[in-house]
């Protein structure tokens, strides 16, 4: 086994009284699929969120690369290569969908300082842009503004300006949530391919797309993690299934 | 395309034809459009704030009027101040005032951030109002109109209008060309995608902040620039030119031209000069002239109501659509 590009130890954020994510250790390696799932307000989106910074963890670390990430915001984290999709799409309306893409690029280039060239000037990050869209399956929508395309196209175009900063942490929230079959099909297999040389958190309520894509399966109940593992260990788990009464439909739906 | 290539050639055919006009020899006009160019300076400096990286600040008089007494205390009283240094001099005094106040109004947003930027506004407004510093309420006086010097020889001289006229027109033209450069670089664009949506540009790895303070700067260095052009027009500064009248003038033309595009700004300028002087003419509106506010205060609540992008959008509106009628969604 290989070590872990991302490992978190004892993370957990309260609002008030309520204790969102309680005591998670998980870790993430680079070609795996490490999937969380559990119920809703079991803490899955605010965990993602303290991974990439989006919030401040109350206590606990979040190490990368063996570095202590935690309390860094979330440009500093997402610089050091930790890219995420958002369960609710969070992309630029207004613009067209190559400059959703291209500013993605733009992000991971000193050409900022430059203020007197245009911004479509630099070929690299073009390039970038280009291989995102085409990667999310977008391409053809290029020059579209954005606030135009379908609610599945607009969830492609969250996975490709993600892609198009060139990550090697993916956190993916709910990439699959209102998609049609035939884009949920393409994003299963465009994860499978990332997986390969990214280390990939997926947070996914689909079934089909988790024991297709799953390495590693987390289930949350209530902010803490109920059990960790294979699929297969996660699936025979009493506890899990004493979770889910009739947990048969959670998991084998 | 040719309707491309117009439109970029018709700021040149303007700027152009604006240089012509102190050829008519009307020091009234000459003046009038002097005083419309210093603010579309002042607003496209606003514009970038408001309408490019979606900071609504209601405190930027604070740096058209530093500028106004920086140069009135810098120059020698009675003697015609050095353009060559009291001019980036009072640019520089801007910059630095906006990058310390950014750091701490940028730490605010939406109505917060409105406050903020008064409230530093204001406490400036006070400082010369309350203290000796610059002439109390009365303000300063500013004997003599900066030149432009080589040596013994006097190059350039803001005493002569023409000459004041043609700086002015430069300022403005070069202050429309840099911002129309600079938006449409990465920075610009950058910008941009705070206006619709910080959040989201953190999250690609943007230090937001960063970013906001240099636009921040930018803003101020260039309302600086428009401030310092005005002192020297008026040939006085008082409290007044930093007071939240003209905080809330120039937010003003910046929404009566559109917010969003440079040329709006321009044209707000425009259009909020020349308003008010039509409507407070006393030949014209009799006893209504002087309460020409009241009319421009209506004027504008229209603008925000049924022409949302403003004048610049009302323009664009009306190239697109075809004579025949083209009801709207039906294109679409």
């Amino acid at each position: 086994m290989s070590e872990a590009i991302l490992r978190t130890e004892g993370l957990t954020k309260r609002f008030g009284g309520l204790v969102a994510v309680s005591d998670v250790s998980l870790d993430l390696h680079v070609g795996e699929v490490h999937v969380v799932i559990g119920p809703n307000g079991a803490g899955k989106s605010t965990l993602t969120n303290l991974l990439s910074g989006d919030l401040p963890a109350t206590s606990g670390r979040v190490m990368l690369d063996g570095r202590d990430i935690a309390g860094l915001s979330s440009d500093q984290i997402s610089r050091m290569g930790v890219g995420r999709s958002y369960q609710k799409t969070n992309i630029f309306l207004p613009f067209t969908v190559f400059e959703n893409a291209r500013l993605a690029a733009q992000s991971r280039t000193p050409y900022a300082l430059r203020v007197f060239s245009r911004a479509e000037a630099y070929d690299a990050i073009n390039a970038l842009a280009s291989a995102a869209l085409e990667s999310a399956g977008l391409a053809h929508r290029a020059q579209r503004v954005a606030a135009t395309l379908s609610h599945g196209e607009q969830r492609q175009l969250e996975i490709a300006m993600c892609l198009a900063t060139q990550p090697r942490v993916l956190l993916l929230d709910e990439p699959l949530a209102g998609m049609g079959p035939h884009e949920s099909q393409r994003m299963v297999e465009l994860i499978s391919k990332l997986r390969s040389d990214h280390a990939i958190m997926l947070i996914e309520h689909d079934m089909d797309a988790v024991f297709a894509l799953a390495n590693r399966l987390t289930v949350m109940v209530n902010g803490e993690v109920l059990e960790t593992g294979s699929p297969e260990q996660v699936r025979s788990s009493p506890a899990v299934q004493a979770a889910y009464l009739g947990g048969e439909e959670m998991l084998h739906e | 395309m040719p309707g491309n290539a117009i439109s970029r050639a018709l700021p040149w055919v303007i700027v152009g034809l604006l240089a012509l006009f102190p050829v008519l020899d009307s020091t009234f006009y000459t003046q009038l459009l002097t005083k419309v160019l210093i603010m579309a300076i002042f607003a496209m400096s606003l514009d970038l704030l408001v309408g490019y990286t979606g900071l609504v600040s209601f405190g930027h008089a604070a740096y058209f009027g530093l500028a106004g007494y920086a140069l009135a205390l810098m120059g020698p009283k009675y003697e015609a101040a050095s353009l060559w240094w009291t001019l980036p001099g009072a640019i520089g005094i801007c910059v630095v005032f906006a990058l310390v106040t950014g750091l701490v109004v940028l730490r605010t947003r939406g109505i917060y951030f409105i406050m903020v930027t008064l409230a530093f506004a204001q406490m400036l407004f006070f400082v010369f109002h309350d203290t000796k510093l610059g002439g109390g309420s009365d303000g300063v006086y500013i004997y003599a109109k900066p030149t432009m010097n080589l040596g013994e020889t006097v190059l350039v001289t803001l005493e002569k209008l023409d000459q004041f006229y043609w700086l002015v027109l430069f300022f403005t033209a070069a202050t429309y060309f840099l911002l129309r450069r600079i938006l449409g670089s990465s920075f610009g664009r950058a910008l941009m995608g705070i206006k619709v949506n910080e959040h989201r540009m953190r999250a690609l790895g943007f230090p937001v902040f960063r970013y906001q303070l240099a636009s921040f700067a930018l803003a101020g260095g260039l309302a600086g620039l428009a401030g310092y052009l005005a002192a020297v027009q008026f040939g006085f500064v008082n409290p007044e030119i930093l007071s939240w009248h003209q905080s809330g003038a120039v937010l003003m033309m910046v929404i009566l031209g559109g917010m969003g595009t440079l040329h709006g700004a321009v044209i707000g300028a425009f259009a909020f000069v020349l308003l008010q002087e039509v409507l407070s003419n006393q030949a014209w509106f009799g006893i209504a002239a002087k309460h020409w506010q009241l009319a421009m205060g209506i004027l504008i609540m229209l603008v925000a109501l049924y022409l949302p992008q403003g004048l610049a959008g009302l323009m664009a509106k009306l190239q697109r659509k075809p004579p025949a009628e083209a009801e709207e969604g039906a294109d679409v």
